[in-house]
C-alpha cells in the first residue's frame, strides 16, 4: 500500500512528466520564425528603453530582509493566536521567547541604522597617496581607495 | 524546434486528419490580446460579460502579446498608435490573427475624410483577416466575427508547406 509521501512521490512524477510532455508536443508542433521585432521586448507596444538588467539600490533589500523577518513573525503570531487557549502558559512562554529574539533582532538593525534609507557615506580605511616609489606600492598591505584619490 | 511545421507536401491522409485536430484545438481556444482603443471596446467587453460571453468560445483575455492568437482591433487608430498595433502584431505568437472591429479600424469610419491623425484603416500596418462592419459593432456582430475567424482557422493547414 502507499504512504502519503508515496502519494506525493507520484505527484512530483506525474507533474514532471506533464511538464516535459507539454514542452515536447509544443516545440513540435509551434512555428518558429522569429526575427528581431519578435523578440524585442514586451513593453505595451512602446519600444524598450535600455537594458531590463538595471541595478536595484541594496538598501532595497536590507529593507525587504527586514520586513521577512516581521511578516513571517504575523504569520505564526495568527495560527498561535487561534490555538492560544490549549497551550496556555506553556505557549505564551514559547511565543514571548519568539518575539524577545526578533525584538532583539529589531533593535539591533535599529541601532546599526539599517532601517534609515539615507545613509552616512562609508568610511573606507585608506591613505592618501604620498609615495612615489613603485616598490613601496608593491609592498604596501593597506587598501587605497582610488576615489579618494581623485578627489 | 518546430519540426511539423510546414513541412509536409500536400495529399498525406495522416497529415490532413492531424491539421483537423490541430486546427480544432486551435479554433476552440483563441487567446484573445486584451487590448480595446475606443468606444468598441465598450462593445467587446460587453461580449466578454455574461450576456454574450465570448469565453464560450474559449476565447480568454490574455495581457501579453506572447500568449495571445488573436487581436481585436476595437476602435480607431490614431497614426500615433499605428506603429504601436504594429509593434504588439510583430511580439504575437505565430499564427495570429486580426480582427479588425469597427468602421474606425476597417477604414477610418467617420474620420474617413477630415480626421488627420486617424489612420484609415489598420490594414494598412496588419494584415487584416476578419472585418467587422458597424459604428460600434454589436457584440453579436463581434461573435459572427469570431465564428468566421473560425472557420478560416478550420481550412488552414500548419503543416502542410505553403504554396
Amino acid at each position: 500500500m502507499l504512504t502519503e509521501f508515496g502519494k506525493a512521490l507520484i505527484f512530483i512524477f506525474l507533474g514532471v512528466i506533464f511538464v516535459i510532455i507539454g514542452l515536447f508536443a509544443a516545440g513540435l508542433l509551434r512555428p518558429r520564425r522569429p526575427y528581431p521585432e519578435k523578440n524585442a521586448t514586451y513593453e505595451c507596444g512602446e519600444e524598450p528603453v535600455g537594458s531590463a538588467w538595471i541595478r536595484l539600490n541594496v538598501r532595497f533589500y536590507v529593507i525587504a530582509l527586514i520586513f521577512l523577518i516581521f511578516d513571517i513573525e504575523v504569520a505564526v503570531l495568527l495560527p498561535w493566536a487561534l490555538v492560544y487557549r490549549q497551550f496556555a502558559l506553556f505557549g505564551f512562554l514559547e511565543m514571548a521567547v519568539f518575539l524577545v529574539i526578533l525584538f532583539v533582532g529589531y533593535a539591533y538593525v535599529w541601532l546599526k541604522g539599517d532601517l534609515n534609507w539615507d545613509k552616512p557615506k562609508p568610511e573606507i580605511p585608506g591613505v592618501k597617496r604620498t609615495i612615489v616609489n613603485d616598490e613601496e606600492v608593491d609592498n604596501m598591505d593597506v587598501f587605497v581607495d582610488d576615489d579618494e584619490m581623485t578627489e | 524546434m518546430g519540426l511539423l511545421d510546414q513541412r509536409f507536401e500536400n495529399g498525406n491522409v495522416f497529415i490532413t486528419s492531424l491539421d483537423g485536430l490541430l486546427n480544432w484545438a486551435r479554433l476552440s481556444s483563441l487567446w484573445q490580446m486584451q487590448f480595446g482603443l475606443a468606444c468598441c471596446a465598450i462593445e467587446m467587453m460587453a461580449a466578454s460579460a455574461s450576456n454574450f460571453d465570448i469565453m464560450r468560445f474559449g476565447i480568454i483575455p490574455r495581457a501579453t502579446p506572447r500568449q495571445v492568437d488573436v487581436m481585436f482591433v476595437a476602435g480607431t487608430v490614431t497614426i500615433k498608435m499605428a506603429s504601436r498595433i504594429k509593434r504588439l502584431y510583430d511580439q504575437m505568437s505565430e499564427p495570429r490573427y486580426i480582427i479588425s472591429m469597427g468602421s474606425c479600424a476597417t477604414c477610418g469610419g467617420p474620420y474617413w475624410e477630415h480626421g488627420y491623425h486617424v489612420l484609415k484603416g489598420v490594414d494598412r500596418v496588419i494584415p487584416v483577416d476578419v472585418y467587422i462592419p458597424g459604428c460600434p459593432p454589436r457584440p453579436e456582430a463581434l461573435l459572427e466575427g469570431i465564428m468566421k475567424l473560425q472557420e478560416k482557422v478550420r481550412k488552414e493547414s500548419l503543416l502542410k508547406k505553403r504554396a
